[in-house]
């Protein structure tokens, strides 16, 4: 959301890093991070758990319609990325366009402009994925 | 002293091609492309900049050097092309590759050398033992005036060079040394979407006095001769400049070969060197000798001499430079100017 | 618990309404109801409107108070209800538990939103707060790419083509050209929807539920009381809401809405009737999509076989059950607030047999089908004939 610094700075581990939760309970992997075990609730055992930023495409999409942010990079693909460790979470795809990628595709994690605001403003960084080769 | 422990090349997909840009200016492709030496150049994507970039080049200097990114010190970014006026490229990048936070950071800016600078410092930091290791990363998404001569080289690219001890070295930097005067041949005022230059003035009292300079400056200094080296990296602005200064000294043309990237991906600005210099560690055996010497605008030159050890086999843990060199897609000027946000409105 | 019916109902045309701000929109509606259940307003004794984003809207919160003044109910206790596109049917589901529990007894219910004093970006921008800010749409997700995720599942799983959604846009404009209250009151052919505008892969601009001005009312009683102010009042079976996961991508499948599926296997389970039990029923078919996973959902036919129905024509009149008799969110409009109330009110001509030019023989029950967002929330009701 525009002009808001502390919603995007409190999230740098997670969008830069891949940082979640892993649940010691019942071997659950959570991104982005959750403090409550959807499964175990009160008795999860959350611990902070780096993700390896390999995952593959479970089911993706071409967006040309872009909401206010984004227009500059239409069209663009976007994808949901099951993570190897088996959470799942939506990103771009980049350097591809929907002809070169299906679902099932190895991708791995990359660091990018998420959104840049006006020229006064902050540019927000953050993962996205590239396909494997 | 201190030595490369890991390094990390990287080039973005795209590139345009010389005959692309020289048909929209009703330029001759062919003229360019031997007066210069430039084929083509990368493009950054649209969501890629100077920060993103050092990133990926970071990332993979670690994977090379096996160390916990904890463990780095000092990081440096030069860069001309910062995302920023005011706020660090530096920071972002600590904080993607996890260096943070018991480490110190800054930006450099010095043209096209402020990635060999960081070199520099890191190793004085380094070899002082206030830091154990320290990252130096030259990152630019370089920018050419529309039909400017600079249009056909102003590229986009990062080198990352983790600097440790010796002994943990794939390269020990053997020695260093530089040459520095205040020689206006190219600069940006703030505010200014793209450079000014000299000119012709940008080639004898700039680049080839100062790189030649720093270059017989440390030859001198280590009383070594051009047959001491098996290859040589010189900042590429063109492919013209450093083959010149090369017959000009007197070093064979098979020994800047491989460092002479600016062909396939044009000037990548404070990653030039860099991206030089990683394309010859990537093919480079152990006992052999790299000559350096790098340029920046304004002006100055940095000389190293490398020598290559055993660890060198710690290449092999990460991509090549060639892997993103090879992994290409042509874009149009049309996709070029969005993608270098030339377009207005964008 | 006392049993609720619907005694009165009235909408606004839907469409642009440029000359019509947010409170001439609710008050328009809310008359045509009280006018419908002949009241004069004095019985009304609370009221809940269903309305996603006047804030970012229109720059108005505190709804209620504002449609309470301007209704002219003041000092009548409204609230504003709100769980995104599903805020029409939660408005509604609260005042059934007002009467139900006699806490209230004759209640109004409104639905509003208006939507086209912004442009495009901003208001996709704005309803792209029903998904997950900081992980869908901050990382470049919009509603049609979340709805286009989803579609793209179901193709993969089971070979639903684009031809298949393209037919539920298809049947839906052929129904909204007969109902004098739809924002797009014609017919397209499939040509149309197929070489429209990529929006987001596979979705087409006629794949999608335009923006909309509107706003439908609702009057409720006890059903004991409820003959003395309606000649046909319509008793209100069921009301049940399910949740899931805010993010598309933590849910573990993404070719059907489970709050749905969850709500109405609630609701049969209360009025022990099922599927085949329903002639008529209102679906959120925000994209084509949806409409499809929605039929599967409620029942009306197996998982992986909506797509194949609606292309066969067995959801439209003389199919097995006729789906969104109005036009649905495509031709109808979708003014998000308003939609889940202007469900409930087509539904209530239908089983009253007042829905002229579209009107489906022989009802005897009515459901009704609203989703918030890419489906984290759910609401299902069933309607019949008292």
């Amino acid at each position: 959301m525009k002009g808001s610094i502390a919603l995007h700075w409190r999230r740098i581990p997670e969008r830069y890093r891949l940082e979640g939760t892993h649940c010691e309970t019942c071997d659950s992997y959570y991104f982005p991070a959750r403090r409550i075990c959807r499964k175990c609730r009160r008795k999860g055992r959350i611990v902070p758990y780096k993700f390896s930023g390999k995952g593959r495409i479970y089911s993706l999409t071409e967006i040309h319609s872009a909401p206010e942010g984004l227009e500059d990079q239409i069209p663009y693909v976007l994808a949901v990325v099951e993570l190897e460790e088996g959470a799942r979470c939506t990103a771009q795809i980049v350097d591809v366009r929907k002809k070169d990628i299906k679902i099932g595709d190895g991708v791995e994690m990359v660091f990018r402009v998420v959104q840049r605001e006006d020229p006064e403003g902050l540019i927000s960084y953050g993962f996205k994925f590239r396909k494997l080769h | 002293m201190a030595g490369i422990i890991g390094y990390g090349a990287y080039v973005p997909k795209y590139r345009i091609k010389t005959e692309e840009i020289a048909e929209v200016w009703g330029e001759d492709a062919e003229r360019i492309k031997s007066g210069l030496g430039i084929n083509e150049k990368s493009v950054p994507a649209i969501d890629e900049d100077s920060a993103t970039m050092a990133v990926v080049a970071a990332k993979i200097a670690l994977k090379r050097a096996e160390i916990d990114p904890k463990k780095i010190g000092a990081l440096y970014v030069g860069s001309e092309s910062h995302p920023y006026a005011v706020k660090p490229t530096a920071t972002i990048v600590a904080e993607a590759i996890d260096a943070v936070p018991d480490l110190t950071a800054a930006d450099l800016e010095f043209a096209c050398k402020a990635g060999t600078a960081g070199i520099q410092i890191c190793m004085g930091l380094v070899g002082s033992s206030m830091v154990e290791y320290g990252m130096a990363i030259g990152s630019d998404t370089a920018q050419g005036r529309p039909a400017d001569a600079l249009e056909y080289s102003a590229a986009a690219g990062a080198g990352a060079y983790l600097i440790g001890k010796d002994e943990e070295s794939l390269a020990i930097i053997e020695d260093t040394c530089s040459f520095t005067t205040d020689t206006p041949d190219f600069w940006r005022r703030p505010k200014a979407d793209f450079p000014s230059h000299g000119g012709r003035f940008t080639g004898e009292p700039a680049y080839f006095r100062h790189v030649r300079s720093a270059a017989d400056a440390l030859l001198k200094k280590l009383n070594r001769t051009i047959e001491d080296y098996d290859y040589f990296v010189f900042h590429q602005p063109n492919a013209k400049f450093p083959k010149t200064l090369a017959k000009r000294m007197g070093i064979p043309q098979e020994k800047i070969t491989d460092g002479l990237v600016v062909p396939y991906i044009g000037n990548a600005y404070s990653a030039a060197v860099p991206l030089g210099l990683a394309n010859v560690l990537d093919k480079a055996k152990e006992g052999e000798r790299i000559f350096i010497s790098s340029f920046g605008s304004g002006a100055g030159s940095d000389a190293f001499s490398l020598k290559v050890t055993e660890n060198i086999r710690k290449r092999e843990n990460a991509e090549n430079l060639s892997y993103f060199i090879d992994n290409k897609e042509y874009v149009s000027y049309a996709v070029y100017a969005k993608y270098r946000r030339k377009l207005k409105g964008l | 618990m006392r049993q609720v019916a619907i005694i009165g109902v009235g909408m606004t045309r839907f469409g642009e309404h440029w000359d019509k701000g947010f409170r001439d929109l609710v008050t328009e509606a809310g008359l045509n109801a009280l006018k419908d259940a002949g009241l004069s307003g004095n019985e009304i004794s609370a009221g809940y409107v269903g309305t996603m984003a006047p804030g970012s809207l229109i720059g108005q919160e505190h709804a209620g108070a504002l449609i309470a003044d301007y209704m002219g109910l003041n000092p009548v206790p409204i609230t504003r209800v709100e769980g995104a596109c599903a805020s029409g049917a939660l408005a509604l589901r609260q005042g059934i538990m007002a009467v139900a529990s006699g806490i209230h007894d004759i209640v109004v219910i409104g639905g509003v939103e208006k939507m086209n004093d912004l442009g495009t970006a901003a208001v996709s921008r704005i309803l792209g707060g029903a998904g997950d800010q900081e992980w869908e749409l901050f990382l470049g997700a919009t509603f049609p790419g979340l709805y286009a995720l989803m579609a793209k599942r179901h193709m993969h799983e089971y070979g639903t083509t684009e031809e298949m959604l393209a037919s539920a846009a298809v049947k839906n404009h052929k129904h909204g050209a007969k109902n004098p209250y739809a924002q797009f009151q014609k017919e397209i052919t499939m040509e149309t929807v197929l070489n429209s505008k990529m929006v987001a892969d596979p979705l087409k601009m006629f794949d999608c539920s335009p923006i909309t001005d509107g706003a439908a009312a609702l009057v409720l009683a006890p059903v004991e009381t409820a003959e003395s102010y309606s000649k046909k009042p319509i008793e209100l079976l069921a009301t049940d809401q399910a949740t899931d996961t805010l993010a598309l991508h933590d849910r573990s499948s993404l070719t059907g809405i489970k709050a749905a599926e969850i709500a109405s296997k609630a609701a049969y389970k209360k009025t022990g009737l099922g599927p085949k039990d329903i002639q008529v029923a209102e679906v959120h078919d925000c994209f084509t999509i949806a409409e499809i996973m929605a039929i599967e959902d409620l029942g009306f036919f197996k998982k992986g076989e909506g797509g194949k129905a609606t292309l066969e024509g067995r959801t439209t009149f003389g199919g097995d059950v006729v789906i969104n008799t109005s036009g649905g969110l495509k031709a109808a409009g979708h003014p998000v607030g308003a939609t889940g109330v202007k469900q409930a009110v087509e539904i209530t001509w239908q089983l009253r047999g007042e829905a002229e030019g579209r009107q489906v023989k022989d009802v005897e029950v009515g459901l009704t089908h609203n989703v918030g967002g890419s489906g984290a929330t759910a609401v299902v009701h069933l309607y019949r004939r008292l």
